[in-house]
C-alpha cells in the first residue's frame, strides 16, 4: 500500500510500540502532525519549548528504561533540542529525536528555517541520519531505536526533509536490523573475569565504585548480589545513585567533589577498586595523579573507549555489566577463599564504619532559618524513599543526592555529565508520564527552575501531577559557593534581585502553589503539597548562605576535603 | 609518534566529517587524509596520517571503531606495509633549467604530464621520502605549484 512519508513515519512508530511522543510542531513537520491528528496508538504531548521536549523524553527513558521519543520542526525547533541531546549523550540515555528539515532541494541554500542539525548534533549524538527517501523511513527509524537502546545507549537523531514526508512509498518494516559497522560486545571475556576475581580476592582494602552504567544495563540485582556475597564496601557516583541500596550498611554513599568522607577516604586508601559502569569523571577523581594512589583497578564497561581513558586500568573487561557480574557471582560461588576473604577484609570495613561515624554528612541547624538539607530530609521522611526524584543543577542537586536515600535504581534522575540547569522539571514530567502511579518530585533551585518553567503549562494541560520543591535561596547558590570559597566573597552576578512569586506563578499556569517560610511548617507544607492533586510548586525559603559540604576543591586530591 | 591509520567505512555522505570530527573535536591535527571507493563500491577506505602520544592515539582508534559507519580500523604503525603518495608539481622550464629538470625526471622515474612554453607539470609517485627528495632537488630550479595526495597504504603480502 502506498502511503506518504508522514504516514509511514507515524505507522512505524506505532508498529515499534512507541506510545508517547514529546514534541512541538512547525512547517517542516506539518504533514506528520496531520497524520498524528486523532491517531489512537501514538500519543503526542505538546511541550512549550523543544528543550523541554527532549528532557521529557530523557526523563521518560531514565525512569522506565524504555527509549524516549521526541519530534520537532526544522531550524529553530531542531537547534532548541541541542542542549537536551547533549544532556542525554553525556549520561548515555536512549532517546530518538526526530526533526523536520527543509525540502531536499533547498538544503544548503540558507532556506527559511534551515539548520544543518545533522552537522550540529554530530558530536553529541551516538549516531544521526538524514533520510533521503520515504521508503527508507521504516528501516532508518528501526535502526535509530536499535542504536539508541543497545550497547552503550545514547541519543540518535533522525532528520526528515519535508519533501520526503510528502512523497509516497510502500510501507515495509524490515524484520531485522543489520548495521554491519555496529556490533556491541555483550559478553565479558571469561579469562578476564577470572583475573578480576583473583585480584579482588587478593585484596585487603577493596572498594566497588559503581556508576550509571549499572542502572542502564539493569544490573542492580547482580551488583547487590556480588557485593553482598563478598561483603564489598561500595560507593556510587551521582549517576549511580540507587544502583545499590543507599541504606545498606555496605554503602558508603557518593564519592567525588561532594562525596562523603568515608567514600573518598575508602577510594584513597583502597588496594583494589572494582569500577562498574563508571567512567572516572573529573568530578569523581579530583586531582587525577593522586586518585586512588594505592589501588589496582578492575574496570568493567560496555564501551571500550571508557576504559584506560582517564586512569590506568589493570584488568579491563569489555562487556555488558549484567553478563560480567553474573559470571563473577558464579565464580564467587565456586571458590573456597571467599569466607577467608570476608574475614580478612573485616578490619577494613570497621575502619570505614569508623570514618562514617566520625565524619557523617551533616549540617548545622539554625533556629530562624530553614536549612535546605532539612527540607530534603523531610521529603525523604514523608515519601519514605518511595518517590522518583529529579533535580535541577547546583546545590539543590547535591543536597538531593546527599540527604535523600535511594534504594532502587531509576529513582534519582539528574543531569550528571552536562550539568544542565532546567533539566529537572521537564524530566519529572517525562518520568511521571512513564510511571503514572508514582510520586515524582523535582528538587529545584530558584534559578534553574526558571530555565524551563514554561513546561508547567505542559504538566497542567496533560494533568501530569509532578511536584516541584524549590529550595529557594534567592541566589545562584552553587556559583555563589565557589565565589565565597575561591573569589573572596565577591558575588558577581549571583544574587537574583528579582525572583518571581512562585506561588502566584504556579497559579498563573493553572497549577497549585504552596510556601514555607519557617522550619516548623516545612513538613506540613510538603505533606499538603504532595497530597494536592495535579502539578504543584512548593516554594521553600531557605538559608541563602548554606553551603554544600564536604567539598573537594577543583583540582585537589580527594583526601583534601573541606568539611562542615 | 607518527601513525598511519587505515579505516574501512560505509560509502555514504557525512562519514568523512564524522571521522574528521573525531580528530578536530580533540584538538588533533590530521597530516593527510585520502579516501576513495574500494573494490566494493559500498565501502570506502581512508588512510589518515596523524601524530600523538600512544594513549591519545589508542583513544582515537577506539573512538573510530565506535562510529557506526566504520567497519574496520587498522593502525599500520610498526607493521609491514607498502605506502605511496602522488605529487603533481609545476616547475619552471626555461633553456637554463630544462636539462636539469629532465635529468631529475629520469632519475626519479617521474613523468611529464603537461608542457607549456615556460613550465612542465610533472607527475611522480613514491614513498614519502622519495617525494620529499624529488621536491627538494626541484626547488632551486623554480617550483610554481605543488599538489600532493597524502599517503595511501596497504598491508604487505598474503
Ligand atoms: C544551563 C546552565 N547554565 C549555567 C550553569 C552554571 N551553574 C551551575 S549551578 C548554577 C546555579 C544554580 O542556581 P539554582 O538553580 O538557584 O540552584 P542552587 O545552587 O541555588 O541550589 C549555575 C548558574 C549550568 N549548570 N547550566
Amino acid at each position: 500500500m502506498q502511503m506518504t512519508g508522514a504516514e509511514i513515519f507515524v505507522r512505524t512508530l506505532a508498529d515499534l510500540g512507541v506510545e508517547t511522543v514529546f514534541g512541538y510542531p512547525g512547517g517542516a513537520v506539518l504533514h506528520i502532525y496531520d497524520a498524528l491528528f486523532q491517531h489512537t496508538k501514538v500519543r503526542h504531548m505538546l511541550c512549550r519549548h523543544e528543550q523541554g521536549a527532549v528532557h521529557m523524553a530523557d526523563g521518560y527513558a531514565r525512569a522506565s528504561g524504555k527509549t524516549g521519543v521526541c519530534l520537532v520542526t526544522s531550524g529553530p525547533g531542531a537547534t532548541n533540542t541541542v542542549t537536551g541531546i547533549a544532556t542525554a549523550y553525556m549520561d548515555s540515555i536512549p532517546i530518538v529525536v526526530f526533526s523536520g528539515q527543509v525540502p531536499t532541494l533547498l538544503i544548503g541554500n540558507d532556506a527559511f528555517q534551515e539548520a544543518d542539525i545533522v552537522g550540529i548534533s554530530r558530536p553529541c549524538t551516538k549516531h544521526n541520519y538524514l533520510v533521503k527517501e520515504a521508503k527508507d523511513l521504516p528501516r532508518v527509524i528501526k535502526e535509530a531505536f536499535y542504536i539508541a537502546s543497545t550497547g552503550r545507549p545514547g541519543p540518535v537523531l533522525v532528520d526528515m526533509p519535508k519533501d520526503v514526508l510528502v512523497s509516497s512509498a510502500r510501507y515495509v518494516l524490515p524484520d531485522k536490523v543489520d548495521v554491519r559497522g555496529y556490533k556491541p560486545n555483550y559478553e565479558g571475556h571469561p579469562k578476564q573475569v577470572e583475573s578480576a576475581m583473583r585480584m579482588l580476592l587478593s585484596s585487603e582494602r577493596p572498594v566497588v565504585y559503581a556508576g550509571g552504567g549499572v542502572i542502564l544495563s539493569n544490573a542492580s540485582a547482580e551488583l547487590s548480589e556480588l557485593t553482598r556475597a563478598l561483603s564489598l564496601p561500595i560507593t556510587t557516583t551521582l549517576m549511580g545513585m540507587g544502583a545499590f541500596p543507599g541504606s545498606d550498611p555496605l554503602c558508603l554513599g557518593m564519592l567525588g567533589m561532594h562525596g562523603t568522607y568515608q567514600a573518598n577516604m575508602a577510594i584513597s586508601n583502597a588496594d583494589v577498586i572494582l569500577a562498574v559502569g563508571a567512567r572516572f569523571d573529573d568530578r569523581v577523581t579530583g586531582k587525577i595523579d593522586e586518585f586512588a594512589p594505592h589501588a589496582k583497578i578492575v574496570h568493567i564497561d560496555i564501551d571500550p573507549t571508557s576504559i584506560q581513558k582517564n586512569v590506568r586500568v589493570d584488568v579491563p573487561i569489555v562487556g555488558d555489566l549484567k553478563d560480567v557480574l553474573r559470571k563473577m557471582i558464579k565464580s564467587a560461588k565456586g571458590r573456597k577463599d571467599v569466607a577467608a576473604f570476608r574475614e580478612k577484609t573485616s578490619e577494613w570495613r570497621e575502619q570505614l564504619a569508623d570514618w562514617a561515624k566520625t565524619h557523617p554528612l551533616s549540617y548545622k541547624p539554625a533556629k530562624d532559618k530553614i536549612k535546605p538539607q532539612y527540607v530534603v530530609e523531610q521529603i525523604y521522611r514523608i515519601t519514605k524513599g518511595n518517590a522518583i526524584i529529579t533535580t535541577e543543577v547546583g546545590q539543590n542537586q547535591m543536597w538531593a543526592a546527599q540527604f535523600y536515600t535511594y534504594d532502587k535504581p531509576r529513582t534519582f534522575l539528574t543531569s550528571g555529565g552536562l550539568g544542565t540547569m532546567g533539566y529537572g522539571l521537564p524530566a519529572a514530567i517525562g518520568a511521571q508520564v512513564a510511571m503514572p502511579g508514582r510520586l515524582v518530585i523535582d528538587i529545584a533551585g530558584d534559578a534553574s527552575i526558571q530555565m524551563n518553567i514554561q513546561e508547567l503549562a505542559t504538566a497542567v494541560q496533560f494533568g501530569v501531577p509532578v511536584k516541584v520543591v524549590i529550595l529557594n535561596n534567592r541566589v545562584l547558590g552553587m556559583v555563589r559557593q565557589w565565589q565565597e570559597l575561591f573569589f573572596q566573597g565577591k558575588y558577581s552576578e549571583t544574587i537574583q534581585p528579582k525572583i518571581p512569586d512562585f506561588v502566584l506563578l504556579a497559579e498563573a499556569y493553572g497549577a497549585k502553589g504552596f510556601r514555607a517560610t519557617k522550619t516548623e511548617e516545612v513538613a506540613s507544607v510538603l505533606k499538603k503539597g504532595f497530597a494536592a492533586e495535579g502539578p504543584v510548586i512548593i516554594d521553600v525559603e531557605v538559608d541563602p548562605e548554606e553551603m554544600v559540604y564536604p567539598m573537594v576543591p577543583a583540582g585537589a586530591p580527594l583526601t583534601k576535603m573541606l568539611l562542615v | 609518534m607518527r601513525h598511519t591509520i587505515s579505516i574501512l567505512v560505509e560509502n555514504e555522505f557525512g562519514v568523512l566529517s564524522r571521522v574528521a570530527g573525531l580528530f578536530s573535536g580533540r584538538g588533533f591535527n590530521i597530516e593527510s587524509l585520502c579516501v576513495a571507493e574500494t573494490e566494493d563500491p559500498q565501502v570506502s577506505r581512508m588512510t589518515i596520517v596523524t601524530s600523538g602520544n600512544d594513549q591519545i592515539v589508542e583513544q582515537i582508534l577506539k573512538q573510530l571503531n565506535k562510529l557506526i559507519p566504520v567497519l574496520k580500523v587498522v593502525d599500520f604503525t610498526g607493521t609491514d606495509t607498502v605506502d605511496r603518495e602522488l605529487v603533481l608539481v609545476k616547475v619552471k622550464a626555461d633553456n637554463d633549467t630544462k636539462p636539469e629538470v629532465l635529468r631529475l625526471i629520469d632519475i626519479f622515474r617521474a613523468k611529464i604530464v603537461d608542457v607549456a612554453p615556460r613550465a612542465y607539470t610533472i607527475e611522480m609517485t613514491g614513498g614519502e621520502g622519495k617525494v620529499n627528495a624529488f621536491l627538494q632537488m626541484l626547488r632551486p630550479l623554480g617550483i610554481k605549484d605543488i599538489v600532493r595526495t597524502g599517503k595511501v597504504a596497504i598491508s604487505r603480502g598474503m
